[in-house]
């Protein structure tokens, strides 16, 4: 077969080899002597043999390699005409070298169109550029304004704004036109279109371009989005909590019977779980709150792939002593649990069977631990750095920082969960600007940033204010986080929050900062009856007997669930796969019942 | 996949009613078959259900833990691992055309509960 001569297989248009038998597509295919090493390019490539083997004329022409990727921890992406080839290209190029990022946008001669551009550092501005590019979209008076740090709002695409030629779903190949059609042809929702269109079913990256485009659609045909929970509230998560508090109602039933219909689901019962948790904080497993939680809530645990659950207790701060740490591994290794660090800064024990929950948290109350809500939308960990304790450079405690702030907001429940850090100094070495709350020692203080984010949509917090004294900061994360579990939807983080709040950063500094809204009493008041209240759930359940019932795999029989199986890897225990099951492999390691 | 069980069927006895958690589940072991019961209160009358515990999608033990609801009139369970819906009633998924569970027969004897398997 014929290799091109720094490796690959040779195909023509149609993606043939040299062999008339053999295709060759993706990344082993070299197509006039170039390697396309996306995945976009893999699917055009399959399209064109597909079309050859069955006759028809598709054929493979190249393909746009537009990319954003991350190169040892830096995000870079490069459009187009990344290096000015085009005759009479010009560029604009904007360079921070303190905060490492360039960005260069490559235009033709009469301005009118983006070629290229070049991103190093923040990838932010790719999708729009990307936009720009593809679908020669005429650029804004100043084009330069597209790379600037936006001071206020850089010109963003809209849905409407894009062409019908527009690639939404660059996996699938699917245009804004096919989604209109789709829409014609009677979808009326996000999930429709997903299924007739399949956009945003390959790597996910364009989900909220997709929805922006399909809202606006809908609604231009006159078709109200719906914002209503699920099918049996139509109400919003705010105005459910709204409802709850002025009625003061304090069941499900009795929500679901003045305001709703049926008997409720897994999106609606747990949304009302968690807002009645944090309008009164009832310990969330009393029996009439029970069958509102979600699974992981009512065992307490992270459920995995097999139906066994992980344990994390509570390590505030990450700070543990030697003889807690001694604990954890000896309660792993009695009941042969898979140990991985997380990274909250503690420590997760996997592989632990329903029954087995009730004592193995026995041992681990009595040696001091609590649970560590890792199983609920939440508050999960403050984050720190060891701070001016340690440090040569910390120039605030940040570990004892830390500690209270976890201690002061564990158990609070949200819509969704909640993570911060404490850094002891400017180099941010707790990663805070990630966080939901971000706290970073100045040498006056502390500043405060809120409604960070990793994870699959990262953002950085928004400075909310600086050089604040210990009790200030308080107060003020007080207010930000009952706000937040006052307003915010369902499952909506603090970033997707700060980004759908009319009025940005601003409208809730005028909040929290000056009071605007004359509620910071009320909130600050029912956040510390949040705290007077805090019990450690697992310590709750372990002492009645009657939650400890519920941890039962069977109810007529001590035996242990015989699907459940291990092998060992590298030290430890994980899953049997399927297959490993069947075979019943002779590296399964029995498991008694203690 | 019907949902009904077969002729030779027999009662067996699995719990007391008071084992059994108002709208939630508990399972029973009978020979090697895992039974997932669940109780409702639908209009103030209870209700009791049982499906097969197994979860064909997510491949574990585990329905029995899932959260119970309706979708439009149908009664369901959502499976804890991938939130499908099963109907209580009939086993069928409905998300899903080609996966399904078996629905047995369940009754309640004083304050005694029975599951028919075969």
């Amino acid at each position: 077969m014929a290799l091109g001569e720094r490796g690959g297989i040779v195909i023509d248009d149609s993606c043939l080899t040299s062999d008339p038998d053999i295709y060759a597509i993706g990344e082993c295919a070299l197509w006039q002597n170039r390697i396309f090493g996306l995945v976009a390019p893999g699917y055009t490539m399959a399209r064109a043999a597909v079309s050859h083997l069955t006759g028809g004329d598709t054929r493979f022409t190249g393909a746009d390699m537009s990319t954003k990727l991350k190169l040892m921890g830096v995000e870079v992406g490069s459009i187009g005409d990344a290096h000015e080839r085009t005759e009479g290209a010009q560029s604009y190029t904007y360079f921070n070298q303190p905060e490492g990022v360039y960005k260069k946008l490559v235009v033709d001669a009469e301005q009118k169109q983006v070629l290229g551009a070049v991103l190093v550092g923040d990838t932010s501005d790719y999708d729009t550029l990307l936009q720009y590019a593809l679908n020669g979209i005429e650029l804004p008076e100043q084009p330069e304004s597209l790379i600037l740090p936006s001071s206020d709002a850089a010109p963003a695409l809209g849905a409407d704004a894009l062409p019908d030629t527009a690639t939404i779903c660059s996996c699938h190949n699917v245009a804004k036109s096919d989604i209109v059609t789709a829409i014609d042809g009677g979808c009326c929702s996000l999930g429709d279109v997903k299924g007739a269109t399949k956009a945003s079913t390959g790597c996910g990256g364009c989900t909220a371009l997709l929805k922006n485009v399909v809202d606006s659609e809908l609604e231009k045909r006159g078709v109200e989005v719906s914002k209503a929970i699920c099918e049996h509230f139509n109400h919003t998560r705010q105005e459910l909590f709204h409802i709850v508090k002025v009625n003061g109602i304090t069941s499900f039933e009795q929500l679901l019977e003045g305001h709703g219909k049926g008997l409720g689901c897994e999106i609606c019962k747990p949304a009302v779980g968690s807002i009645l948790a944090s309008v009164y904080n009832d310990y969330i497993l009393k029996q009439e709150h029970l069958p509102l939680q979600d699974t992981n809530d009512i065992y307490l645990g992270n459920m995995q792939k097999d139906g066994t659950y992980s344990i994390v207790p509570r390590v505030a701060g990450g700070e543990i002593t030697p003889e807690k740490l001694i604990l954890l591994g000896e309660v792993a290794k009695q009941y042969n649990l898979y140990t991985k660090i997380t990274g909250g800064q503690r420590i997760d024990l996997f592989g632990a069977r329903v029954e087995q929950l009730p004592e193995i948290w026995e041992t681990l109350v009595a040696g001091g631990f609590e649970t560590g809500h890792a199983y609920a939308k939440a508050l999960r960990t403050v984050k720190s750095c060891v701070g001016s304790t340690w440090c040569r450079y910390g120039v605030q405690d940040s570990v004892k920082t830390a500690i209270d702030l976890e201690n002061r907001y564990k158990g609070l429940r949200a819509p969704h969960k909640i993570k911060f850090a404490v850094s002891g100094c400017t180099r941010e070495c707790a990663e805070a600007q990630s966080k939901d709350i971000g706290v970073i020692a100045t040498e006056n203080g502390w500043n405060l940033y809120v409604c960070g984010n990793g994870g699959m949509k990262p953002r950085h917090g928004d400075l909310f204010a600086t050089d604040l004294d210990t009790e200030t900061l308080v107060r003020y994360i007080d207010r930000v986080l009952m706000f937040y579990v006052r307003t915010a939807d369902r499952l909506q983080r603090t970033s997707v929050w700060m980004d759908n709040l009319e009025g940005g950063l601003a409208y809730l500094q005028d909040v929290v900062i000056n009071d605007s809204l004359n509620l910071n009493d009320e909130l600050e008041a029912q956040m510390n009856s949040l705290v007077a209240n805090y019990q450690c759930e697992w310590k709750t359940t372990i002492e009645d007997e009657a939650s400890r019932k519920r941890f039962r795999q069977f109810v007529n029989s001590k035996a242990a669930d015989a699907n459940i199986q291990f092998v060992e890897e590298r030290g430890q225990v994980r899953p049997a796969t399927e297959m490993e099951k069947k075979l019943g492999t002779n590296k399964a390691i029995p498991v008694d019942v203690i | 996949m019907t949902a009904t069980t077969q002729l030779a069927a027999q009662w067996h006895d699995v719990c007391g009613l008071d084992d059994l958690v108002n709208n939630s589940g508990v399972c029973a072991l009978i020979g090697e078959q895992q039974i997932a019961i669940f109780s409702l209160t639908i209009k103030g009358e209870q209700q009791i259900y049982a499906i097969s515990n197994w979860d064909p999608v997510g491949k574990a033990n585990v329905l029995y833990r899932g959260l119970l609801g309706s979708i439009g009139d149908e009664i369901v369970v959502a499976s804890p691992l991938y939130k499908e819906h099963y109907s209580l009633v009939t086993g069928r998924c409905l998300e899903r055309d080609d996966v399904s569970v078996l629905a047995y027969k369940v009754k309640r004897d004083g304050d005694r509960i029975f599951v028919a398997v075969e």
